[in-house]
């Protein structure tokens, strides 16, 4: 690029064979990369806006009110499966949410040598699971011995899932807070526990709300792991023993339903879905600053 | 007089005495009690990975016991006849997986390229932000689209046009079905793209400024900075960056179940058929699956996709962190 914006000067040779051959790879390598990277970002506005199309139609108070209709029925909504989704993320916050902030708070001021490094090693895996292994773990704790689909089976396999979502971004905020301020609060004989709680925990409430924020948004569309666990029905909640439906699992039955009416219904869940995720990621973008700061 | 002086020295001396005896035990109380409670909650996210391999190994007992080997071998999985393999299904995933990352890691190696040495300065936030959206898109919004747009028109105008002009090629020989093998690959490169360019390109931002310049300043080209310098530094990171794609391709269920078909047929290199991955095997037959050899098939094709994943995920890990570790030494030859 700027080897072709230099000026000619009097003395120089004109490009020589080896030279022009250069410019026309440099070219072609910033013409393929550029079609490389419009390539992703054009499926995906074409798909989110293909679905929002599709979906905001059938998107009416109904919707959010209504259980689905009954075969040939052309009214009613999906709102069991919203509010079985507002249940399950609720449920997963009270096993995530403490399990994977306090192993950030571990690896970030306590966890040293070997067994930090094999806890962080662990939590990597445990991300990089596939989903419905987790479900099929909760399955086996809850839903067995229990004898029955629950609510409760559900919140816990999604709550393993927020588990290194949240303990990575616990670690990394707490990460940026400088050690003299820990150091100030201790030479001042306050103790440990206290500038922790007290000193360095509410200095980055901002960074870990946006973590479970983000925890959330993750969650909100897992499907696979409430297969086996919550396994959805078409009726309000009714308790946490009971199955409960979510808005993924109503999207995934009604996408193969033969019935036009319930396949609109599935737009319309998807549209949603990708609202409350692009809300959760602008709202995350916003809190950090990102749409001011330099990207990387 | 001189009494109720002392007195309130004696009462200061005392009460000075006795709060530092309360905070002092406050400290060490609070101190250790917020670090076993640290502990405890990191045990039990300890036991609860313990806990998942535990239930795969112990629940998928029957049928290891049963078939041993020859479940990784067996074509059928029938619960009537009692006969229980995962032949197919390792192939299903196997080969959907590869075709995605022969797409996508070419694509999301360039596009990352693009972002961290051509791209306009401008474009970056827009972008960075929308290739973290797509990464975020829940599966099933993705297999719907599958299902319901990718589909009938791979029936309809792409297999048949891929039939018409690559039709000598093994790849596209059959009867287009829409739902199947080709269906779930494609889904599959556009879910592990966005994966492998936030990786790559963070890789990539580890590079060196001095060494692109040093280059830039000997008169190279851009192309010529990536090609000596950007590519061969990052060379471990992108690869692991790929590995870690894999995984979430291996393992990913609900937009696959959607598309594939589900319905086996005898491997072939033919991507219109339908197939089945691990993953979905176990999304589709859940529902039915009894007490016995049935339920434990399925758990230890659960543990099948445990272990592979487990390999790809580790060794991407640590190919990502070698990098890391590199990048802090500043040079490299």
């Amino acid at each position: 690029m700027n080897a072709q914006a230099a000026p000619r000067l009097p003395f120089a040779q004109p490009p020589s064979v080896v030279m022009r051959r250069r410019r026309a790879v440099n070219i072609t390598a910033i013409v393929v990369t550029t079609l490389a990277a419009i390539f992703p970002v054009a499926i995906l506005i074409y798909i989110v806006f293909y679905i929002l199309l599709q979906g905001h139609q059938f998107i009416t108070p109904d919707f959010f009110t209504q259980l689905p209709p009954a075969f040939g029925d052309s009214n009613g909504g999906m709102g069991e499966a919203v509010q079985g989704t507002l249940i399950l993320l609720g449920l997963a916050s009270i096993v995530g949410v403490p399990l994977g902030l306090f192993t950030g708070i571990y690896l970030a001021e306590y966890g040293k040598g070997v067994f930090a490094r094999g806890v962080r090693l662990m939590v990597d895996v445990l991300s990089g699971l596939p989903t419905i292994l987790l479900g099929l773990f909760a399955w086996a704790i809850i839903v067995i011995p229990s004898h029955g689909f629950s609510a409760l089976s559900g919140g816990v396999a999604l709550g393993i899932i927020m588990i290194p979502i949240m303990t990575r971004s616990a670690e990394e905020v707490l990460r940026l807070v400088p050690e003299s301020l820990r150091e100030a609060a201790l030479a001042l004989g306050i103790p440990q526990w206290r500038v922790l709680i007290q000193l360095v925990l509410p200095s980055v409430a901002s960074g870990i709300i946006t973590g479970i924020i983000f925890a959330l948004a993750r969650i909100a569309g897992e499907t696979a792991p409430l297969l086996m666990t919550a396994f959805g029905n078409t009726f309000w909640f009714s308790g946490v023993n009971h199955p409960v439906d979510a808005l993924p699992l109503r999207i995934f039955v009604f996408t193969e339903s033969p019935y036009q009416v319930q396949i609109n219904q599935a737009y319309a869940g998807s549209f949603v879905l990708i609202i409350l995720i692009v809300a959760a990621s602008v709202t995350i973008r916003w809190a950090t600053g990102g749409f001011r700061r330099q990207a990387r | 007089m001189l009494d109720e002086a002392g007195a309130t020295a004696r009462s200061i001396r005392i009460a000075t005495r006795a709060r530092a005896w309360r905070t002092l035990l406050n400290d060490k109380l609070g101190d250790s009690a917020l670090r076993w409670l640290t502990y405890l909650l990191v045990a039990i996210v300890l036991g609860i990975i313990a806990g998942v391999i535990w239930v795969l190994v112990s629940g998928s007992w029957i049928t290891i016991q049963m078939f041993g080997l020859r479940f990784l071998t067996n074509r059928a999985f029938d619960p009537v006849h009692n006969i229980y393999g995962v032949a197919p299904a390792i192939f299903g995933t196997l080969y959907t997986s590869a075709f995605a990352l022969f797409f996508a890691a070419p694509i999301g190696v360039g596009a990352a390229l693009f972002v961290t040495e051509f791209c306009p300065r401008f474009l970056r936030v827009p972008l960075a932000f929308i290739s973290d959206l797509l990464v975020t898109i829940p599966s099933v919004v993705l297999g719907l689209w599958g299902f319901l747009v990718l589909a009938p028109w791979l029936i309809t105008t792409g297999e048949p046009w891929l039939q018409k002009h690559f039709g000598f090629l093994p790849f596209f020989q059959g009867t287009p079905h829409g739902l199947g093998l080709l269906a779930a690959g494609m889904i599959l490169v556009i879910m592990v793209l966005p994966l492998i360019v936030a990786i790559t390109r963070e890789v990539m931002t580890l590079v060196p400024t001095e060494q692109r310049e040093a280059l830039l300043a000997l008169g190279a080209t851009r192309w010529e900075v990536i090609r000596y310098v950007v590519l061969p530094f990052a060379r471990s990171g992108i690869t692991g960056g790929v590995i870690l794609a894999l995984g979430r391709a291996l393992g990913e269920t609900m937009a696959v179940t959607m598309v594939i078909g589900n319905e086996a047929t005898n491997p072939s290199w033919g991507l219109f058929n339908t197939g089945y991955t691990l993953s979905s095997l176990i999304a589709n037959t859940f529902g039915e699956a009894t007490p016995g050899p049935f339920i434990s098939a399925l758990l230890e094709t659960g543990l099948i996709l445990l272990i592979i994943t487990l390999i790809t995920n580790v060794l991407a890990r640590v190919l990502v962190s070698r990098l890391g570790q590199k990048s802090v030494g500043g040079f490299v030859a």
